[in-house]
């Protein structure tokens, strides 16, 4: 197993470098020119031309991809056009509020669609079937913007339960960090959630209709045991692939919510980036959001030899 | 004799009350999806005025007699601008499902015949795939002018390699099947397989895949606008109109709560549509990402 994750861990190089290889090519695409733009508007030609040869401009893509690259892995992910920072300053000090959020979504979704989906397949054609997949549909079709607005005009506005936006650290007190993250965390997890519920449920109805389903509650097993011990844990590799997929669809929902929710975190900075077209603050960020996508899902893929001891490698 | 008192016939349904009845889902997706459609082409005379029409005198009024959806921040008609954003979003959402669509067939198709195509195209498709699509759409529209068809490409873009992932997948199954091989076998030329025996067997959980893609297009368009990488400002598409309503929702929520819905009622329709084309096509088919 351990020789297993480690040939897997080399198989993410090759995917990691063509991400690296596009997102690098962005750089070098887009419009303008980042010397004139160091240089100011008093620059001459001369001038632009001398911070050309510094930042090695004027070398050829391969020789300039490998010294953005060999900075990458070093921890250097350049410099923000607009505000003349280090990226990886920026993304830094923007990262909590953004993990926070998606991590709190992806426990809480998980915890609550994983037993639905299961409990809609054991009772299938049932109201609380029905229910499970109405909501997974709506779940489908509701953009997590609209679905955001409506929360913060229900909750926030009509009935003042909860705080209309804003985020608050942890550190200043556990009831308002969570208060600041149940509204986001809705509106960022009902896709995720509807997601996992359907593919729970359809594994779980696969299994349900296995032989050795109608064994175990013929020899007398409890429901519950027959449902957990026999039905999931045999249901559960498909389950644990959507939810590593499906991480996806929270780092897109993330920018989205962060927008309205006003968080300061990573989606909030590369919305600004885009506004500002700071392609350096956009080239680190999908960097970042893509590693973290191919690391989770590295995740999951080691977790099949967990869930299931058939899969051997 | 007593009259033999015979059963009262079934009483013939018509075919359409019964479709009504075994799919009630699919037809009223498709009753939605027939409304917006027609919302889109007749916008103009459907009492709408210049959806870009400015008018400071009545910026922000509340949905009235005259305006029925208000007026936002600018004093232009919301309902106009809704009621023309359905044509944006219908394009975009075609517009992606036919490109991605005709774009990840090829790919696939070549991939899962040529083993060096498939090498290459395979290990870029790994890289693409590992950027979440909604970020590799505000890339490429980070790189691009701001314009629908450019809204079009970026999103496409982000799509295909999960078609051409779905096809080859289809093909490499069906390149194993006895039928294919008996085909070959019989001396029937590769360019004839291709159309008769591999091509009709893919269409149907493309079909089906065109249908989401589609869904998640419109989403992502009005995504794009929202943050302000999309369809350029001017065009009032839904998500323009919600990025425009922004700063004001809570003093008028109209302004984001009736473009919503109507991309939420479209999307919601085309998922319908899909859900219920992958019953008939094939009830084992599962949703993919």
């Amino acid at each position: 197993m351990f020789a297993y994750i480690i040939r897997r861990l080399i198989a993410t190089v090759p995917v990691m470098g063509v991400v690296a290889l596009f997102v690098f090519s962005l750089l070098y695409i887009a419009p303008g020119d980042p010397a004139a733009v160091i240089a100011g508007d008093l620059a001459t030609a001369e001038d632009i031309a001398r911070i050309h040869a510094k930042l090695g401009l004027d070398e050829s893509f391969l020789l300039r991809f490998g010294h953005w690259l060999w900075g990458v892995l070093h921890g250097d992910l350049g410099v923000s056009i607009f505000t003349n920072l280090p990226v990886a300053q920026l993304i830094g000090q923007r990262l909590e509020p953004t993990v926070a959020l998606t991590l709190t979504t992806l426990a809480v979704t998980v915890a609550f669609a994983v037993p639905l989906g299961v409990i809609a397949a054991w009772k299938a054609g049932s109201w609380i079937d029905r229910l499970v997949m109405l909501v997974a549909v709506l779940g489908f079709s509701l953009p997590s913007f609209v679905l955001a607005y409506l929360l913060v005009l229900g909750f926030s506005v009509e009935l003042p339960l909860l705080p209309v936006q804003g985020y608050v650290s942890i550190r200043e007190g556990f009831a308002p960090f969570i208060a600041h993250l149940i509204l986001p965390s809705i509106a960022l997890g009902l896709i995720y959630g509807a997601l996992i519920a359907r593919i729970t449920r359809a594994s779980m109805l696969e299994v349900l209709s296995q032989d050795y389903i109608r064994t175990a509650e013929a020899k007398g097993l409890a429901q519950g045991e027959v449902l957990i011990r026999h039905a999931l844990k045999n249901a559960a590799v498909p389950i644990a692939t959507v939810i590593g997929i499906g991480v996806a669809l929270l780092i897109s929902g993330v920018i989205v919510t962060e927008t309205v929710f006003a968080i300061p975190g990573i989606g909030r900075l590369t919305v600004d980036a885009i506004l500002r077209r700071d392609y350096p603050i956009i080239q680190g960020v999908i960097l970042l959001f893509s590693a973290a996508y191919v690391l989770v899902n590295l995740a999951v893929d080691i977790s099949y030899t967990l869930l299931d001891p058939r899969v051997r490698y | 004799m007593a009259a033999v008192e015979l059963a009262a016939p079934l009483p013939r349904r018509h075919w359409l009350t019964e479709a009504v009845r075994r799919h009630p889902t699919v037809i009223l997706g498709l009753l939605i999806l027939l409304a917006i459609g027609a919302v889109a082409v007749l916008a103009p005379w459907l009492g709408t005025s210049d959806p870009l029409a400015v008018s400071p005198i009545r910026r922000l009024r509340f949905p009235a007699a005259a305006y029925w959806f208000g007026t936002d921040a600018y004093g232009r008609d919301v309902y106009s601008r809704t009621l023309y954003g359905a044509r944006v979003s219908l394009q975009v959402g075609l517009g992606v499902a036919a490109l991605s669509t005709a774009f990840g067939l090829a790919i696939g198709l070549l991939t899962g015949f040529n083993r060096l195509a498939d090498g290459v195209l395979m290990r870029v498709k790994d890289g693409l795939m590992s950027v979440p699509p909604v970020l590799l759409a505000i890339a490429l529209m980070a790189l691009t002018k701001a314009s629908l068809g450019n809204v079009i490409i970026a999103i496409t873009l982000s799509e295909v390699p999960r078609v051409a992932r779905l096809v080859r997948g289809v093909v490499l199954g069906l390149r194993e099947q006895p039928f294919v091989e008996a085909a070959t076998a019989a001396g029937t030329g590769f360019l004839r397989t291709l159309r008769r025996h591999i091509l009709p067997n893919t269409l149907a959980p493309v079909l089906v895949q065109a249908t989401y893609i589609c869904a998640s297009a419109m989403i992502t368009e009005a995504v794009l606008s929202f943050i302000g990488a999309g369809t350029p400002p001017q065009i009032p598409s839904w998500g323009n109109i919600m990025a425009d309503g922004r700063s004001y929702f809570q003093l008028r929520p109209y302004l984001i709560i009736f473009p919503g819905v109507f991309l939420s009622l479209t999307v919601l329709a085309v998922n319908l549509v899909g859900d219920g084309l992958r019953d008939a096509l094939d009830p084992r088919l599962a949703r993919r990402l």
